[in-house]
């Protein structure tokens, strides 16, 4: 018999994936294991393989079309051999978010049908690994599969906020737009004088998480501010010499580098800032995972320099730059970007002084990073000019309090100002 | 007595006393108003009394076969007048039982005869009271004759439910005209008291609102007992003589005449809406004659509220009790969850027992939903099989699609305590495999039900 392929859940997050491209085509050989298409999912595009051997015999999802997670997007048997059920006759979907195929056969077709009728529960595609748990109904859970609604977009109805059935009937399906990854409409740079006054872009995969998980912060996280400013003189001087050092070797040092270390440093020393809130309970990472907010295409993501204290400025600088290159080109996995224990964001580059940024929950913490810039600033009685640095952290309130966050920054300023502390 | 009151509900019954109970809970000063019992017709002249003689009348039943259980009983004697004393008997403990519970509740219970006065104001007799929040009007309903076709109540030959209760020797016949849950149950109580029952139902079959698999099996039920079961019936004219009642019905095209020593009416109840002040008031009714109320259960006038029968169907104990503790949660000021009607369970108590919650399969039908039936006969339940209570089913109504419970049906032994099981998965939005996924203990009546489910899936095991 045919073996059905699934959308898999790419990332831990992932709901549905954009079927960007067919890399086998109907009639092809595959093998297990083999490369079958490129998935956008909402953080990177990845690869989804094959898990039987055979021909590809049909492919049920056009390019371009966005599935949920679970659904069937293509068939792999012996050549010839017929799709069974909705496989062989069912239209190939138009770019709206395929017919769940596994779940349409699954209702027992009578009262006194044989027993393979039932839907066996092994069908059920594993559901998505998520933290924030969703209050609905079994009856709730289910429409909302088979009809590809996104119960965290649901506001509930129900007692204590549960999400029931007529809430889920309301519900919009997925976005229904042709979005093939070409094809994607992408927010324009700048204004254009046109005879339209605005345009509707789709929510692309990536930012429909940003939005979700960025307003799950600022919402429920208590957040609050420090900002210090730093004097970077001597971190400057401190990697111009480095830099020299290495010489043509490569892989300079960034200032970028510099604070992910000192970041990391300081963490090690303020342990009560590197963790996670976790509802009931607050986690204390005895490890320093510092994710690295990079700016790509149409969003953001955050790469995660795992044991940044245990590295070398130099392995930071490297691992830093290959991850963010794979960034931008959303090649990362997901076990490169989950599982921060804390978080740096740099705009400094953009000349922008201060700003704040939004915490990535779980994590209890962020620090936004200004640009280094010459100022004026009073050296006893005299004034000189110093490059400088703003940097201000957001803390979660339930984890941090106010003096808790002071103290870190403060040693995290030390360790700035005087970059040698670092080797201590 | 203080005079004023948060809350002033007027009426006793399981709609009224229950929401002074939750009024007096959320700490809002209370008074119940009742002209009568407290625990209203449920608790005196309903519910509660009909339980009881319809033990008596299983216990009756079991005899008659005990035999075969190894058990001889000797010849069985039946005494209508025993068993309806123990009925008053268990009549009395319940509403003593509300009256402790107003006490507890330190809520004011006046006695006599309320009528509502503009202003949030209940005119008893010479007292006025006034309540500061609300009047609650639970005024509740009551038996009716049929008096166009010359059936009006005369408590001697022409009877209702009130006075088959307080009846001390039953007559040698009686025809019962309604064959909802009330001509139901006294059928079967009659019937097991050696009386002749005709029972008349004029809408095609007998337990109308029921599911028609229900019917069918409780009409051949009741045939096999003897009782003589008329559906479709029209009954065109009414003869009542001082000593018997001759009925012409008009049944499937004949035309035959039922003679019976006494015509029990059980067709619908009248509500109580007359002479309780609702014009002076400004309190309008529907088409039907039921208090117009909006979805919070506030009448036409603002600061009264109409809850249990008086506010509209399904005319049901347990519809009203919730409907009393929505409102005195509103009061409150706190967000009760909206009552789901489409959720009441509804019982009768005759044997087999009929319960259900949900759409009917007709209903189903005609709503044009997509729907499979699992259904499980208690012929094929273990334990059903080791009590000898066979007759029934459980029949699930399930959404093809997403497994949802359109409605479940239970007919059999103890169908009143099972059908609840149902009640929380369809309030909960539980799925047929929900249900079946719950491990059900064995040897028990409730298999069947896990079993429904399954053959809902079309993969029942044990038949």
């Amino acid at each position: 018999m045919a073996t059905k392929v699934h959308m898999e859940a790419l990332s831990p997050t992932m709901e549905e994936g954009r079927l960007v491209k067919w890399t086998k085509h109907e009639g092809d050989a595959v093998k297990s294991g083999e490369t079958l298409a490129e998935v956008e999912t909402d953080k990177a595009v990845m690869e989804l393989v094959a898990r039987a051997d055979g021909q590809l015999l049909k492919v049920m999802v056009q390019e371009g079309s966005t599935v949920p997670v679970g659904n069937v997007v293509a068939w792999i048997g012996k050549p010839g051999e017929k799709v069974d059920g909705d496989g062989a006759g069912a239209p190939a979907p138009t770019p709206a978010p395929a017919k769940p195929a596994a779940s349409e056969k699954a209702p027992a077709p009578a009262p006194k049908a044989t027993p393979q009728a039932a839907p066996p529960p092994s069908q059920a595609p594993a559901a998505p690994a998520d933290a924030t748990r969703v209050k609905a109904s079994p009856l709730a859970r289910r429409i909302a599969k088979e009809s590809g609604v996104d119960l965290k977009l649901v506001q509930g109805s129900g007692p204590g906020g549960r999400v029931v059935k007529r809430d889920v009937e309301g519900a919009p399906a997925p976005a229904t737009a042709p979005t093939a990854a070409a094809a994607a409409p992408r927010p324009t740079r700048d204004v254009r004088r046109t005879d339209v006054p605005y345009e509707d872009v789709p929510l692309t995969q990536i930012r429909k998480t940003i939005a979700k998980r960025l307003a799950a912060s600022l919402g429920p996280v208590p957040h609050f501010f420090l900002t210090t400013d730093i004097d970077m003189e001597r971190a400057a001087e401190a990697r111009e010499a480095l830099n020299k050092q290495l010489g043509d070797a490569g892989g300079k040092v960034s200032f970028n580098d510099i604070i992910i270390k000192a970041v990391a440093l300081a963490l090690v020393q303020h342990r009560a800032c590197n963790a996670w809130f976790q509802e009931d309970h607050i986690r204390y990472w005895n490890e320093v995972h510092i994710g690295m907010a990079v700016a790509i295409e149409d969003g953001l993501i955050t790469p995660v320099i795992r044991n940044a204290d245990l590295k070398s400025l130099r392995e930071i600088g490297a691992e830093a730059r290959e991850l963010a290159n794979r960034a931008r080109n959303r090649r990362l996995k997901p076990e490169e970007y989950t599982g921060a224990t804390f978080s740096v964001s740099n705009l400094g580059m953009f000349e922008i002084e201060h700003f704040t940024a939004v915490i990535n929950p779980p994590e209890a913490g962020i620090v936004a990073i200004g640009s280094i810039a010459p100022r004026a600033v009073p050296d006893g009685e005299r004034i000189v000019v110093r490059r400088r640095m703003r940097i201000t952290m957001s803390c979660d309130h339930r984890v941090i309090d106010g003096a808790t966050g002071a103290a870190f920054l403060r040693t995290l300023k030390q360790m700035l100002e005087n970059p040698l502390a670092m080797l201590l | 007595m203080p005079n004023s009151f948060d809350v002033i509900v007027l009426g006793g019954g399981p709609a009224g006393y229950v929401c002074a109970i939750r009024s007096a809970q959320l700490g809002l000063a209370t008074a119940v108003i009742e002209r009568e019992k407290l625990g209203g017709v449920c608790v005196n002249i309903g519910c509660i009394p009909t339980k009881a003689l319809l033990h008596s009348a299983y216990i009756a039943h079991l005899l008659e076969g005990a035999k075969d259980f190894g058990v001889e009983a000797g010849s069985v004697k039946t005494d209508y007048g025993v068993a309806m004393k123990r009925s008053r008997k268990v009549a009395d403990q319940n509403s003593k039982g509300v009256e402790f519970l107003m006490k507890k509740h330190k809520i004011t219970v006046v006695k006599g005869t309320g009528v509502l006065q503009p202003g949030k104001k209940v005119k008893v007799g010479n007292d006025v009271y006034e309540a500061k929040k609300a009047v609650v009007i639970a005024t509740g309903s009551r038996v009716k004759g049929i008096p166009q076709i010359g059936l009006e109540i005369n408590k001697t030959t022409v009877i209702s439910s009130d006075e088959a209760l307080l009846m001390e020797r039953v007559p040698e016949s009686l025809a019962i005209i309604g064959a909802g849950a009330v001509g139901m149950e006294f059928a079967d109580i009659f019937s097991a008291f050696g009386v002749k029952v005709t029972l008349i139902e004029a809408l095609p079959r007998i337990l109308p609102i029921e599911d028609a698999e229900s019917s069918d099996v409780l009409a051949k039920s009741y045939r096999k007992r003897g009782i003589d079961v008329i559906a479709g019936a029209k009954v065109s004219k009414a003869n009542v003589a001082k000593d018997k009642v001759t009925l012409d019905v008009e049944a499937g095209g004949e035309k035959k005449q039922v003679v019976a020593a006494a015509v029990l009416m059980a067709a619908g109840r009248a509500v109580n809406t007359e002479n309780v002040g609702l014009k002076e008031c400004g309190i309008q009714l529907t088409d039907r004659g039921f208090i117009k109320v909006d979805k919070n259960l506030q009448t036409t006038a603002p600061g009264y509220y109409a809850i249990g029968d008086v506010a509209g169907p399904p005319m049901l104990a347990h519809k009203g009790s919730r409907e009393g503790v929505l409102v005195a949660e509103l009061l409150a000021g706190q967000k009760p969850h909206p009552i789901k009607y489409d959720n009441v369970p509804s019982v009768t108590y005759c044997h087999p027992e009929v319960a259900s919650i949900g759409l009917t399969e007709d209903q189903c039908k005609e709503k044009k939903l997509d729907y499979v039936a699992g259904k499980f006969p208690f012929s094929a339940n273990g334990r059903a099989r080791g009590t000898g209570e066979t007759d029934g089913f459980v029949k699930i109504l399930r959404d093809k699609k997403y497994g949802e419970i359109l409605g479940a049906h239970i007919v059999g032994a103890h169908a009143s305590e099972m059908i609840h099981e149902l009640t929380v998965a369809r309030e909960n939005e539980y799925t047929v495999e929900e249900v079946d996924l719950a491990i059900h203990a064995h040897p028990t009546m409730s298999e069947a039900i896990a079993e429904a489910a399954l053959d809902s899936m079309g993969r029942a095991l044990n038949i």
